[in-house]
């Protein structure tokens, strides 16, 4: 099987080093080659943040470049377009609509800019965009935020969601198991 | 049992499964993680030391001691043990002895991008550069018996790619090495320089041995592709010439990338048409070749500076740029920040506010140097804000009001020396330590001032005041950072007195578990004239909204801080 190369993407601190420890526990369990990489450090307080998730028969560079992903998971908005050069053709990009506001926005240097999925769609990429914030609230958490996203997410991968839940049974602390299943299914059924 | 592991937990288990004994380190990333995973087997000992020369010295001394022993650090950390590795090369081991060095090219979370494989050309000393997990794994539990056979410490590097990046291990089981009985043995291990003069041709005639050795490593494989082309390379390079070019070329790869191999490489330029070398940094291997006089090619084509990955080693090969998502949004940059609630924060807008002269260090501390704060003038090495205040101040004295902010950790890493030197040399400086009771940037670690070791077990604690007097220092003062007016003060009164002085700015970092968040604030938008004043502290809980001050209540951890600075009384505590 080719190498499938997937981003996840976002904000310090938003929960992103869960959802690629959940996928790699999860495309090992599939027999796959897999691996991930991401930079610790620096970057985790409130800088953008990005994961490379890589798997296939074998795989060899742990990074993903421009064109390459197949997907990419944006757990914030404009993070969307700060990698969407490194989606392949026909490639789909999940986005979280939450707006997180970088420093520049802060100090009133330069303002959000709350129309780039806009300008995402109009270049042809196929994007999946909804509010994954609210139904993680909605299971109990808004820092159940990315496993909605993982539940969308394995809406178009070739994984069955029986394994999908046993990955995340083995990955989240028991007590914050019912939370997170709810929060699989909002983000994969909604 | 296979595993997906980053590389530097694939590092602890093969140091764990290869015998290891004692083990210490100082935090930097890269490097942390693997005396962090080290630190889970209880059967061996392991520990968190204040610099890295120090951590050096233990593993020395544990060697010396018979025990099969190891360091981690990031590469400007082996600057700082540099002072015993080179002499260590020249005593050689008793136990096994390896130093991990974790490289950072692109700098991700350091202040240069040096190349380390210099220090093991320069120290002589054999340095193994895995280029996966398993390799992480396999080299290192290999790396004891290297050491003990050769008699000399090994250094294993990774860079930031292999360090953090998780691939799939297959794990074994640890070898039950005891440690060896101690022997007094002046002439290798008293280094004066009758003893060292006959210690130096044993570390010449030992690199040509373990230079025979490189030539049939099996850390060393030929991948025989395409003969057009011929590729020399190593650690994470390896894997991305693979994903460029697959089997169009021919690889080597070199394992072991000191000493290099000479017949090893020959024979592989002979097989090849045109040699490339494809190396992150410096052209150390591509120097080497052109000694042997074969044609080669690297720095010509690849850059010194950076990382690479599979799209530089395309286009430059191959010349094919990858087609991207035409996307013309334009986005603001997303630079890490001090978290809300951070309490060296308040302490920058008092440094700020009162026009200070700030000389910084390295740390979380470092990114008040950022906009709205600007609060830093200079970052160079751990604890040079001190000793550079000292300097600053023989230069510059009256003229500017000025102080140095520094980290706990940092303090005990290498401040400490500097404040001696400015209370033995006297200069009016003001040096502020930010105790935030742990060390922060590396994802807390315990040091000598948390009364913590490794483990969490309760440990002796610095006496940071007392240590402060003790080397000279008459005016020492404790602050809140979270009350301004007291910062304020502090830096005013310390800045203008005719002696040195420390200010202790302390409150336990506010991500540490024991630290509970107080009810967050809110803004009343009645009462807010939108005058921004708040904004200057660029907490990243506070935005600004239809001309008004907004307060993300999921990010506040109520500091007060920005309640301090509102002159209309428009921020109030939200009653829970």
């Amino acid at each position: 099987m080719k190498t499938t190369s997937l981003m996840i993407v976002g904000v310090g601190g938003q929960g992103t080093l869960l959802a690629s420890k959940l996928l790699g526990k999860l495309l090992v369990s599939q027999g796959y080659d897999v691996k991930v990489s991401e930079v610790h450090g620096m970057s985790q307080r409130g800088g953008s943040v990005v994961t490379y998730v890589k798997y296939g028969d074998k795989v060899y560079s742990p990074v993903i470049t421009e064109g390459e992903a197949d997907y990419i998971v944006s757990f914030e908005k404009i993070e969307a377009a700060r990698y969407v050069s490194c989606l392949k053709e026909g490639g789909r990009i999940v986005v979280n609509t939450q707006e997180i506001d970088p420093m520049p926005v802060i100090i009133g240097n330069t303002v959000y800019p709350t129309d780039v999925l806009d300008t995402i769609k109009a270049a042809g990429v196929n994007i999946d965009a909804f509010d994954a914030l609210t139904l993680a609230e909605q299971a109990g958490s808004s820092k159940a935020v990315n496993i909605v996203l993982m539940g969308r997410l394995a809406k178009y991968l070739d994984i069955s969601k029986e394994d999908w839940l046993r990955a995340i049974e083995s990955t989240v602390p028991e007590r914050f198991k019912e939370l997170n299943l709810k929060a699989f299914e909002l983000g994969y059924s909604i | 049992m296979k595993k997906l592991l980053i590389g530097n937990e694939a590092v602890a288990r093969g140091l764990y499964e290869g015998g290891l004994h004692v083990v210490s380190s100082y935090p930097g990333t890269p490097s942390t993680e693997i005396t962090e995973f080290l630190s889970k087997y209880d059967d061996i000992h392991s520990e968190w030391a204040p610099n890295e020369k120090v951590a050096m010295e233990v593993a020395f001394g544990a060697s010396l001691g018979g025990a099969r022993t190891a360091c981690a650090m990031k590469h400007v950390g082996l600057n700082v043990a540099a002072d015993p590795l080179f002499t260590l090369s020249y005593t050689g081991v008793t136990g096994g002895m390896v130093i991990c060095v974790a490289d950072d090219p692109a700098m991700h979370s350091s202040q240069n991008e040096q190349d380390s494989r210099h220090y093991a050309i320069a120290a002589k000393v054999p340095m193994l550069e895995p280029s996966d997990s398993g390799e992480c794994y396999a080299f290192s539990k290999a790396a004891f018996e290297l050491s003990e056979k050769y008699d000399t410490p090994v250094i294993l590097r990774v860079t930031t790619r292999i360090a953090h990046s998780q691939s799939i291990v297959d794990v074994g089981e640890r070898e039950n090495v005891d440690v060896k009985e101690y022997v007094k043995n002046p002439q290798k291990y008293i280094m004066m320089p009758a003893m060292a003069k006959k210690r130096h041709p044993v570390v010449e005639e030992r690199t040509k041995s373990i230079a025979e050795y490189a030539e049939d490593c099996p850390f060393n494989k030929v991948e025989m592709g395409g003969t057009d082309i011929g590729i020399v390379t190593a650690g994470d390079c390896y894997q991305y010439v693979k994903e460029a070019l697959g089997d169009t070329v021919s690889v080597l790869k070199l394992g072991i990338v000191n000493p290099l191999p000479t017949k090893l490489i020959q024979q592989f330029a002979s097989k090849v048409k045109r040699l490339i070398v494809v190396e992150e940094l410096d052209g150390i291997i591509e120097t080497h070749i052109r000694n042997l006089g074969i044609a080669v090619e690297g720095k010509s084509l690849f850059s010194p500076i950076g990382e690479y990955n599979q799209a530089t080693v395309k286009q430059v090969i191959l010349g094919e740029t990858a087609k991207t998502v035409a996307c013309s949004a334009e986005v603001p940059v997303r630079p890490p920040m001090m978290c809300a609630g951070c309490p060296h924060r308040g302490m920058f807008y008092a440094l700020s506010k009162n026009k200070v002269t700030v000389l910084g260090d390295i740390g979380c501390y470092t990114l008040g140097a950022q906009m709205p704060l600007n609060a830093l003038d200079s970052t160079l090495c751990m604890g040079a804000s001190v000793s550079g205040l000292h300097g600053f101040n023989l230069a510059n004295g009256g003229k500017n009001k000025t102080a140095c902010v520094i980290g706990d950790s940092t303090f005990m890493h290498s401040g400490v020396t500097g404040l001696i030197n400015v209370a033995y040399n006297a200069t009016n400086s003001t040096v502020i330590i930010l105790d935030n009771s742990i060390t922060g940037m590396t994802g807390h670690q315990q040091n000598p001032t948390t009364g913590y070791n490794i483990k969490g077990d309760p440990a002796a604690k610095v006496d940071l005041e007392s240590l402060c007097r003790a080397v000279g220092i008459n005016r020492v003062r404790v602050v809140d950072p979270y009350n301004i007016a007291e910062c304020d003060q502090a830096i005013k009164e310390e800045t203008a007195a005719s002696e040195p002085s420390v200010i202790i700015s302390r409150r336990p970092c506010v991500l540490l578990k024991s630290v509970k968040a107080k009810s967050p604030v809110k803004v009343d938008p009645d009462k807010c004239r939108g005058c921004r004043k708040c904004m200057t502290l660029g907490c990243p809980a506070i935005s600004f909204k239809n001309k008004k001050a907004v307060i993300d209540h999921t990010l506040c951890v109520g500091c007060d801080v920005c309640k301090q600075l509102c002159a209309f009384d428009a921020i109030e505590s939200e009653v829970r």
